[in-house]
């Protein structure tokens, strides 16, 4: 596969687009162009909606169970509809289904909104676009890829009905909670199903992953150097070899899991005395199985961070008008980011029973991520600075993210610390820290990405003033929700209670869970409004022009039909970075990547 | 109801179906096109963005007014004073940070929306700049990185005290049991698979060392103040975690495994109960209380579970009642010793 290179594949390309004019007889079936679709468009698309569908379901389950933390015991009629009698009887939440939506809310959440959402749509759409490719490497993976996606989609959401509940072990699934049947009733046939519809997952995530690789590495249009690319595919780039190298280590850790549970293995037990008997399992360890989920884990957090940054730094230049602010130092910060990432998983595991003396030396390496972190942060502020803003709602979004960015990494400094980690270690501050720096700022992330780029997606215009109600609820809500969380976890609320009310020492708490709570509520309404406009704009909305925002990157060029190929005659040739906004002595506030250089210009950064 | 409800969305539906049809009518008469950003929505968002800052910030003001005192109360632990302190200034050190970057973000969105007048610079970088704001952080994390690890190395250490009272806490799906080490000072092994009715523990009772221990507390365990305490977990089926946060201290259960955790209570539970800032405290808790009909309570430290662990996570909890030194012994002259309860039976 490495040997294909894109002029080949050009060769090919143009042969058969004479082809199709010759006999004119090339009509797709519905089954070729809107189910097993092999062009990165659709299948760009196909990966979004899934991810709608499944945020929903994700976010209803949040709002469920946020309201039987701030009114424990009251009777909702909400509940009893959503969850039926068995489990939510007279309309108060079972323990064992609370348990049960924290555990999908974060997986899907994590794993098919902001992995697979966000990842499989804007890596698909954007890659062959921007580096100037007919489409990806190989369509026919990349089909695959979703195709996985889905039937992992449908087997998560399908664990949901099972009648003893989905799996409930929390999104981490340590054993032996989730090794064991008796522990919990989601560790019967719900955890199986979760099991295997991650194994499911990561293939998905494999194949699109090594096949966003290929298409970087060898696809590029003449031109198109690395150091040319927008950051939105350096971002890409580094999150799918985060993906390929990380992902197959979960496989391993579930499949252990898998043979622990079905074949009586005992990687992860030992010691076991459970339904009045002692188990044979001895030797296993439980902190096996988080040292190998948090390999992945934490590569995970910036996989899903990573193409959030990316699809920001394109859109607050662009929405700026201004270059981005130290293109190479953002290039840099990423790889620094991506290869730290995976020095840092033991930070999770400070109070488990891991040598302190290992715990320190994650937590040097954890804090020194913070850099180039801040070295991020610090160049979109500065990319602002001077710029002349046009305040889409991309760019309302992507302002959002970098205030989360910030506000959710400091905590960061914090928990790093294990001296500090000690006391609020899975309390509400984490929960808080997490939910802010990594699920806020993926989710505006990928909702800039969403309002960007739909006239590429469905050459039509969202429409901007419902982008504009839709982002002040998300943002002030959303703040309103996790913000308040800090201080639970200050007060040394645990994660993952049913109810905080069996303990007098939370008594006094009860207001701040009535305010995440009713903040969670409105934002969750809110979405109403997007999704109203993401459905109506998609058959209602203005047709887009050619170049709505006036930005220079190549998918710009290409016509506004979603057509095989993308560019229907030669490919487009690139002279220059994507970043020449209001460079001085040029008509317009923007250059499109492929105009060429005048005499004697300056390319890129180099002033 | 549900019917009405679902009535009310179809009709809510339908009426925005409705006025969205009257501006799209509306908007072919118009030049500009909907989604076209103007100077008009520039200034306003630009604004917009200014009065969210000032509104952001004075949320965080409220809170940390309104809810810092719902904080846990100053540690009653001798290694607790110390993460206190190292807390407090990481927490100075980042809400600066915090404002500060917020600041500059909000304002410059304002500073520099896209008026008729504005005109965009073309800069593409700051070498010194981008030194300066590499290296200041990395400075600042050094201190917090050889702070953060200097009293770690210290709390974690192994204990070594010889008058130290070493505790055991064996998790269960969903309670606590504590054990002492009797007069030999020795726990005595353990063996899951001798756990039954009247051997709750899985002690092994083969095991001499065993025979004296004061085992099977259950509800409340007893330590005594200015004493080093050792801690000793084990787990009979799922990890759980000791989480006593009045003490700063927290560590899994791990089947299988032994874990350890050392603290020294500075203060007794009768000392606590009459902290100015526990008095505030549960004063309050008792006013919340009262709203919802719950009788009053008192201020006792408590063991918690702190990792999900099944159905009735919520609700796994022992008291620890911190005694001085003559009421912890006569306590524990009342406890009986584990070859004693057996023998009993």
């Amino acid at each position: 596969m490495a040997t294909v290179k894109n002029s080949e594949l050009e060769k090919e390309h143009l042969a058969h687009h004479d082809h199709v004019h010759d006999h004119d007889d090339h009509e797709e079936s519905f089954v070729s162009k809107y189910v097993f679709s092999m062009d990165h468009k659709m299948i760009s698309r196909q990966f979004l909606i899934t991810a709608i569908v499944m945020a929903v379901i994700a976010m209803t389950m949040s709002v469920i169970f946020r309201m039987q933390l701030a009114w424990p015991g009251e009777k909702f009629g909400f509940i009893n509809a959503m969850l039926g009698d068995k489990w939510g009887k007279d309309g108060i939440l079972d323990p064992n289904m609370y348990l049960a939506l924290v555990t999908i809310h974060g997986t899907i959440m994590v794993f098919f909104v902001l992995t697979g959402g966000l990842s499989g749509t804007f890596a698909n759409l954007l890659i062959p676009y921007q580096v100037g490719a007919r489409d990806m490497a190989s369509g026919f993976l990349n089909m695959l890829s979703y195709w996985f996606f889905f039937a992992s989609s449908v087997i998560m959401t399908a664990s949901l009905f099972i009648d003893d509940g989905p799996a409930s072990a929390g999104w981490t699934i340590y054993p032996p909670l989730s090794a064991l049947p008796e522990a919990i009733p989601g560790s019967k046939l719900g955890m199986t199903l979760w099991l295997f519809s991650m194994t499911l997952f990561v293939v998905s995530s494999l194949l699109g992953g090594i096949n966003y690789v290929v298409t970087v590495l060898n696809l590029r249009t003449k031109g198109m150097k690395m150091t040319r690319m927008p950051l939105t595919v350096w971002a890409f780039l580094i999150t799918a070899i985060l993906g390929v190298l990380s992902f197959p280590v979960l496989v391993s850790c579930v499949v252990l899991l898998l043979c622990d549970r079905s074949l009586g293995t005992s990687f992860y037990l030992s010691d076991i005395y459970i339904g009045g008997r002692p188990l044979d399992n001895v030797g296993g360890s439980p902190v096996l199985f988080e040292h190998l989920f948090w390999f992945l884990g934490h590569p995970e957090v910036y996989i899903v961070l990573l193409p959030a940054l990316g699809i920001t730094s394109e859109v607050i230049a662009t929405s700026s008008r201004k270059p981005i602010f130290g293109y190479r130092a953002m290039i840099g910060s990423m790889l620094a980011i991506g290869f730290l990432s995976f020095i840092v998983w033991g930070h999770h595991m400070f109070m488990t029973g891991m040598n302190p003396f290992l715990g320190s030396v994650f937590v040097f390496t954890t804090l020194l991520i913070a850099i180039p972190s801040a070295v991020k942060a610090f160049n979109y502020i500065t990319t602002m600075w001077k710029g002349n803003i046009q305040f889409t709602p991309a760019m309302l979004f992507s302002i959002g993210l970098v205030s989360s960015f910030i506000t959710g990494g400091v905590t960061g400094i914090i928990l790093a610390d294990s001296t500090l980690d000690i006391n609020v270690h899975d309390t509400y501050f984490v929960v808080a820290h997490f939910h802010i720096v990594m699920g806020l700022s993926a989710i505006f992330g990928m909702f800039a990405g969403v309002y960007h780029w739909f006239p590429k997606m469905f050459l039509r215009m969202m429409n901007k003033k419902l982008g504009y109600v839709h982002f002040w609820i998300t943002l002030t809500m959303a703040y309103g929700v996790f913000f308040p969380m800090h201080f639970l976890g200050l007060a040394g609320v645990p994660r993952r209670y049913y109810t905080n009310s069996n303990f007098p020492m939370f008594d006094n708490l009860v207001d701040i869970n009535e305010i995440v709570t009713i903040c969670a509520i409105i934002g969750a309404l809110g979405q109403g409004v997007f999704l109203f406009n993401f459905f109506y704009s998609i058959f209602r909305g203005e047709k887009a022009p050619q170049n709505p925002w006036n930005s220079n990157t190549l998918e710009w060029t290409t016509p506004m039909a979603n057509i095989h190929g993308n560019w229907p005659g030669a490919l487009p040739v690139v002279h220059r970075w994507a970043y020449d906004y209001s460079k001085p002595g040029k008509e317009k506030d923007f250059v499109v990547q492929t105009v060429p250089l005048e005499e004697g210009e300056q390319d890129g950064d180099s002033h | 109801m549900n019917f009405l409800v679902l009535l009310a969305i179809v009709l809510l539906v339908i009426a925005g179906h409705q006025l969205l049809r009257v501006i799209e009518l509306s908007r072919g008469l118009k030049k500009t096109k909907e989604w076209q950003i103007t100077e008009t929505d520039n200034n306003m968002m630009g604004k917009a963005m200014l009065t969210f800052m000032i509104f952001f910030f004075l949320f965080f003001f409220w809170q940390v007014n309104r809810w810092m005192d719902r904080s846990l109360p100053p540690s009653a632990s001798e290694h607790g004073v110390k993460i206190d302190m190292l807390w407090d200034y990481n927490m100075y050190l980042i809400t600066v940070v915090f404002i500060i970057t917020n600041f500059f973000l909000f304002w410059f969105a304002y500073k520099y929306r896209g008026l008729k007048t504005t005109k965009a610079s073309f800069i593409t970088h700051n070498n010194k700049l981008e030194m300066a704001w590499t290296i200041i952080p990395a400075v600042v994390l050094a201190f917090i990185i050889i702070f953060g690890l200097k009293f770690w190395n210290e709390i974690m250490e192994d204990a070594k005290d010889p008058n130290r009272v070493v505790v055991e806490l064996y998790a269960k799906q969903f309670d606590w049991s504590a054990r002492y080490a009797g007069k030999d000072g020795k726990l005595g092994e353990t063996d899951y698979r001798q756990i039954d009715g009247s051997n709750a523990m899985g002690m092994d009772t083969t095991d001499a060392a065993g025979f004296d221990d004061i085992a099977n507390i259950k509800n409340e365990f007893h330590i005594p103040v200015n004493r080093e305490i050792e801690l000793v977990m084990r787990s009979r089926d799922v990890i759980h975690s000791a989480y006593l946060p009045h003490f700063r201290a927290q560590m899994n259960c791990v089947p299988g495994m032994i874990t350890t955790f050392k603290f020294k209570p500075t203060k007794t539970t009768v000392e606590m109960k009459n902290d100015p800032y526990v008095v505030k405290m549960m004063a309050g808790i008792n006013a919340q209380r009262a709203k919802f009909g719950k009788d009053p309570v008192e201020f006792d430290y408590l063991l918690l579970c702190n990792k999900i662990c099944g159905a009735s996570h919520y609700n796994m909890q022992m008291n620890v009642i911190v005694d001085t030194e003559a009421d912890y012994n006569a306590w524990m002259a009342k406890q009986k010793v584990f070859k004693s309860a057996v023998a009993a039976k």
